[in-house]
């Protein structure tokens, strides 16, 4: 499996996203380093969604975004294909379409018009299959596939990309905890293995201090806080933003653990 | 299934071995169903002669199948351009079939969208009704048809770009119903209106391959090879396309522009084939279903698949439109929609339960 070139970084600079007249994105500058894992949080309708698809370039927006080294310009269609993936909130899975043919989509950026996969589409796929223990699976129909099943498979398709960054929106919003778990500690694992810059949008603030090193808080729109776990995540913030009481712990490697009390009345 | 997942080779090898099954499976369904083709017929011509006779064509072989002359006429006269002219049309209706059904990503779009059926009908009917003469030795009605098969496509798909913006997939097919509706208002009154050729109009309208030596083959060939070959390199991006715009663009692939230029190879082929056949139906829809079923939806093999079985398909219909009556012959679309329109109501029941 060919690593993907060096690892490298994204931003927005003064992004703004107008959605039917009403701004989604207000002016945000945001800068995530090459390598990292960062994770934009923020209360539902905060804009998370809407700042990843400025990224991958399905959303037209004011202000720039950058891919990469500093003075490219922002690529679009294949190219930028070629150095970012998304796993999207809520994939759409073509009916019927067996795991090894969906992941194959992933070659798409790599590949010309032409009629058969090549030997080596073929060879990325399967040994994206292997490492995600999907091989079993391959002739199965994704949409046969349980949920968590399922989401390893979206991702598998990113990681069939081979691209420096992978943009993962909500990638855990219909898992149990358990498959929470467990496509986050995969996603930790494949990012120290392939040297990946990671950006994300978690709206579970119980996992998200343990996976990220920085966190972009997002409210209505507006970039509120930005820095690493230990220094976003407090009481004082949530409370401020998601209006909740929470207690957070912090261990020795600054990640942070999210309780969240009850409110009760009186 | 993931039995068969178990041989998969560190390579996804194990897959393409199936694809070539599947694919053998085809090439064989349109041999046999060629030489079936070939071989039935008001003249008995026994079929190891046929067989041996064909043979006998191919380069590098010297086969000696004793038939007269006149049997060799029937042969390559009479009955092989039809069996051609079979495979050729069910390959279109079922390629650009499986096209538009992954273009529109609706599992019940054919090639009768679009306004190609409608618009074909009323070119067929004009030329049949203003009794046009031959041109260069050729039949007007298919090219009278043709070309109104292609207007009403690029009325639908003109009708549905407003200021230079492509309207939804949904946009276009009720655009296509509108200018269908058009046109079938307009076919009817010209037909109305001279009621001496009306016979001639519904036999044109319920589909056949009749065919004059080799001409109708190969006035089909050109557009025959532009969509074949336009469909099969397509058979990536229509995979792409059927994970929504959004996420086909972030894979690299402008959508937009895919769409219509997968649509304008496929309307080319099926307004070829309507116009030398008239209207067969259920082709596109039953075929690149069943492909589905059995090899996945993956259009690397759903594409192909169509071609090669919608020609087989066809190409068996004619043979029993050919001798369910004999010596008169069935109308060849009634033979498909007899097949066709009650798998098409399992399907729709299908995706109603689901």
């Amino acid at each position: 499996m060919s690593n993907p070139a060096t690892a490298i970084g994204v931003s927005w600079s003064g992004v703004s996203v107008d959605l039917g007249g009403r701004t989604v994105v207000d002016c945000v500058d945001l800068e995530v380093a090459a390598g990292s894992w960062t994770t934009v949080v923020g209360p539902n309708g905060a804009g998370k969604t809407t700042l990843l698809r400025v990224l991958a370039g399905t959303v037209a927006h004011s202000g720039t975004v950058r891919v990469g080294p500093a003075r490219t310009s922002e690529p679009s269609g294949r190219s930028r294909a070629r150095l970012l993936a998304v796993v999207p909130q809520h994939p759409v899975i073509p009916p019927g379409m067996q795991v090894f043919d969906y992941a194959l989509l992933g070659r798409s950026p790599h590949q010309g018009l032409r009629f058969s996969a090549s030997a080596t589409d073929r060879r990325a796929t399967a040994a994206v299959l292997n490492r995600l223990d999907l091989t079993p699976f391959s002739d199965r129909a994704v949409d046969s596939l349980s949920g968590g099943e399922r989401q390893r498979v979206v991702v598998a398709r990113a990681l069939v990309q081979e691209t420096p960054v992978l943009v993962l929106d909500e990638p855990t919003s219909f898992l149990d905890l358990g498959h929470q778990l467990e496509v986050l500690e995969l996603v930790a694992e494949l990012r120290s293995e392939r040297d990946l810059t990671v950006v994300g949008s978690l709206h579970d603030l119980s996992v998200v201090g343990q996976f990220a090193d920085r966190i972009a808080v997002l409210d209505a729109g507006r970039l509120v806080a930005d820095g690493r776990p230990a220094e976003i995540l407090t009481p004082e913030l949530i409370a401020r933003h998601w209006g909740v009481d929470a207690r957070t712990e912090v261990d020795d490697e600054g990640a942070v653990t999210v309780t969240v009390h009850r409110r009760r009345p009186g | 299934m993931t039995s068969e997942a178990g041989r998969l080779n560190p390579d996804g090898g194990g897959r393409s071995l199936l694809g070539i099954r599947w694919l053998l499976a085809g090439v064989g369904a349109v041999l046999v169903s060629a030489v079936i083709g070939v071989a039935t017929g008001p003249v008995a011509i026994p079929l190891g002669q046929v067989i041996r006779e064909l043979l006998d064509r191919l380069p590098l072989l010297e086969v000696d199948s004793s038939l007269s002359a006149a049997d060799r006429a029937i042969v390559w006269d009479l009955r092989a351009p039809r069996v051609v002219l079979g495979l050729l049309v069910g390959a279109l209706l079922a390629g650009s079939g499986a096209a538009y059904q992954g273009v529109f990503r609706n599992p019940l779009a054919d090639p009768y969208l679009l306004g190609i059926a409608a618009g074909a009908g009323l070119g067929a009917t004009i030329a049949i009704v203003a009794e046009l003469r031959d041109v260069l030795g050729v039949d007007p009605v298919p090219l009278v048809a043709f070309a109104g098969a292609l207007m009403a496509v690029t009325a639908a798909g003109t009708l549905s770009v407003r200021r230079g913006r492509v309207g939804s997939p949904t946009t276009l097919i009720l655009a296509g119903v509108a200018v269908a509706n058009f046109f079938t208002a307009i076919q009817t009154f010209v037909q109305q209106q001279n009621s001496e050729t009306l016979q001639q109009v519904f036999a044109w309208i319920l589909g056949r391959l009749s065919t004059a030596g080799w001409a109708e083959v190969r006035l089909l060939l050109p557009y025959a090879a532009v969509c074949v070959v336009g469909l099969v390199l397509a058979v990536g991006p229509l995979d792409v396309l059927a994970v929504g715009d959004e996420e086909a663009s972030t894979l690299g692939l402008r959508p937009r522009a895919a769409r219509r230029a997968i649509l304008a190879v496929a309307s080319l082929g099926a307004a070829a084939a309507v116009a030398v056949s008239g209207l067969i139906g259920f082709v596109g829809l039953v075929v690149p279903h069943a492909v589905r079923l059995v090899a996945g939806a993956s259009h690397r093999r759903v594409i192909p698949l169509s071609l090669l079985f919608g020609g087989a398909f066809l190409a068996l219909a004619d043979v029993v439109a050919r001798t369910v009556q004999a010596p008169a012959e069935l109308p060849i679309g009634v033979i498909t929609a007899f097949v066709g329109a009650p798998f098409f109501l399992v399907i729709l029941r299908r995706q109603m339960a689901s």
